[in-house]
């Protein structure tokens, strides 16, 4: 199951992020998980929201570039190392991984890894066969 | 169409004739008018009737934009006052202004090359024409206006800015040709994009462009844009305002109206006259201005001369668009550079929107200079290491066209200033 993720340019300007949140935030939307990847130059916020086409519109109506790609979502096993074997399961078929951002959902206090790996079809192929729990968008905007 | 054929297609013979003859008469009637002429011309010992050839010219000194200053206001006009039926300056943004008188036979002149220069993009009086040039003490308003007029074409003196106005004139009155200057062309662009009107189906005939520097790939970006074809105006407040010369049909250089105004090209630092075909700063005279006749003009414009029969027809000389300008050359770490030639490389890059500002900064002995880029969603990529790719590559094209290593910046689209006239590219923050 591919869940959709907006990637936000930002430059690397003090508040660019807050502007962004702030955004969401007035427009009422949700916002599931967020990571931010910078370099000295810029950032590239990502998130996950449950609206995530309408989230982009009103964030391109506030002139921010906005585009939406796809990320595996993976419940974590309940036990150490839990991340370890997810990501060997990743390694032992081949599949690079460009990044990935973890969070926490409270109500069940249960930990899930967003995964981008270049290939995303075999990387849920791959995740599936072995026995890693992949989560469904539904599952990810209903929490 | 050509609209002068006498003029415009003359023989070389016959306009030398011509150039000649109006080349004495300027320099009597300023030697006899104009104070400041008469003292310079008496300092050098030279009189008028020591102009027997063209050549003859380099004997007479150069008038500055200082000059000008110096005689501001009223001091340059060669007619008495009453004579003159309108004036307009140049923008004084370093100082005071420039000031230039014109009597009715002056505004007969403008009307007329004008015209002529409409005409070469194609302009007839069955043509709309928006005027987005702004109407006032600043020439391109009016320039345009006489000119379009002169034709017949129906004229939309709307000026700069009401940029959505602009948009639902467009639409309604059904124009046919534009004129804006190229910065708020694309400022146009995107906010004819914004409001998801198709330009195919606007039906624009052509583009006329002008008061700014521009560089051909900043044509093609307009062109796309706007579905026409875009044509190159020329001209400077002092010697008459658009007008000098204007770009025809082959889109390759501007004839300039050697009837009217006398075209040389000069080495900017020896003063040498540099012979057909070499780069250098454009000078020009009048040769039928009543008014303010002004002797070799420094324009400060970079350019260069071609001569030959135009497939156009017109045998008019040509110069090339101006691809700077002898006082925004920055000399970083001693090298000579043009924001023409950043701007040129950005714009080898499809997905980047032209939009940028250079700054120039000097923090250690050394200077720095950022390039800050508008990214574009086109441009943007999830990934980290293909933004940092793109940038390099940014940075690549910068060096190899000015051989310096510049910093690029992508920032956010739409948070570097826009125009509504002429664009601040340059930021030099060194204390020089
Ligand atoms: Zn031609």
């Amino acid at each position: 199951m591919k869940i959709k993720q907006l990637s936000i340019f930002l430059e690397n300007r003090k508040g660019r992020m807050k502007k962004a949140l702030d955004v969401l935030e007035n427009g009422g939307m949700n916002i599931r998980a967020l990571s931010i990847a910078d370099t000295s130059d810029f950032g590239i916020l990502r998130l996950i929201v449950p609206e995530p086409d309408k989230t982009k519109k009103l964030l391109e109506d506030n002139s921010f570039i906005v585009k939406i790609g796809e990320v595996i979502a993976v419940r974590m096993p309940d036990k150490p190392g839990g991340l370890g074997v997810i990501l060997g399961i990743l390694d032992e078929n081949n599949i690079n991984l460009e990044y990935l951002y973890a969070f926490v959902e409270e109500k069940d206090e249960m930990a899930i890894v967003l995964l981008h790996p270049e290939n995303i079809e075999a990387g849920i192929r791959a995740l599936e066969s072995d026995g890693a729990k992949v989560v469904s968008a539904e599952e990810i905007y209903g929490l | 169409m050509i609209w002068n054929k006498e003029a415009e297609c003359m023989s070389d013979h016959d306009r030398e004739i011509l150039q000649l003859k109006r080349l004495k008469e300027v320099v009597k009637n300023a030697y006899e008018n104009v104070p400041y002429y008469r003292k310079r011309l008496d300092g050098m010992n030279i009189k008028p009737d020591d102009i027997n050839t063209l050549k003859d010219i380099e004997k007479l000194p150069f008038t500055t934009k200082d000059d000008l200053r110096d005689s501001y206001p009223f001091e340059m006009f060669a007619v008495p006052r009453k004579e003159i039926v309108e004036v307009h300056t140049s923008s004084g943004t370093t100082g005071k202004p420039t000031v230039s008188g014109y009597t009715r036979g002056d505004i007969e002149i403008w009307s007329e090359v004008m015209a002529r220069g409409l005409s070469m993009a194609g302009v007839t009086d069955d043509d709309i024409i928006q005027n987005t040039h702004g109407y006032g003490l600043f020439t391109g308003g009016f320039g345009v206006h006489y000119g379009a007029q002169k034709i017949g074409a129906t004229v939309i003196p709307i000026s700069t800015g009401q940029t959505k106005r602009q948009i639902e004139i467009m639409q309604d009155f059904g124009t046919t040709v534009v004129i804006f200057t190229p910065s708020y062309g694309l400022y146009l662009a995107e906010e004819l994009e914004e409001e998801g009107i198709n330009t195919k189906e606007l039906n624009f005939k052509a583009i006329g462009f002008g008061a700014e520097m521009w560089t051909e790939e900043m044509r093609q970006k307009i062109e796309k844009r706007f579905n026409a074809p875009a044509y190159n105006i020329y001209g400077l407040t002092e010697i008459i305002g658009p007008g000098v010369g204007l770009e025809c049909s082959e889109q390759d250089g501007l004839h300039i109206f050697e009837d009217h105004f006398y075209p040389e090209i000069i080495d900017s630092e020896t003063l040498e006259i540099l012979p057909e075909g070499e780069k250098g700063e454009l000078v020009l005279t009048t040769l039928t201005r009543e008014g303010t006749p002004l002797i070799r003009f420094r324009t400060k414009d970079i350019t260069k001369l071609k001569r030959g029969e135009c497939g156009c027809g017109r045998n008019l000389v040509k110069m090339d668009s101006i691809t700077g300008r002898t006082d925004d050359m920055m000399k970083i770490r001693g090298v000579s550079v043009f924001p023409s030639q950043i701007e040129k490389a950005l714009l080898r890059i499809d997905e980047l929107e032209p939009h940028y500002q250079i700054i120039v900064t000097r923090p250690h002995l050394m200077d720095e200079v950022e390039v800050r880029v508008e990214a574009s969603e086109d441009l943007f990529s999830d990934e980290i290491k293909e933004l940092v790719g793109i940038k390099r590559k940014i940075e690549n094209y910068i060096h190899s066209e000015i051989g310096l290593r510049v910093k690029v910046t992508l920032v956010e689209p739409k948070t570097l200033p826009r125009s509504e006239g002429k664009a601040v590219r340059v930021i030099d923050k060194r204390e020089l």
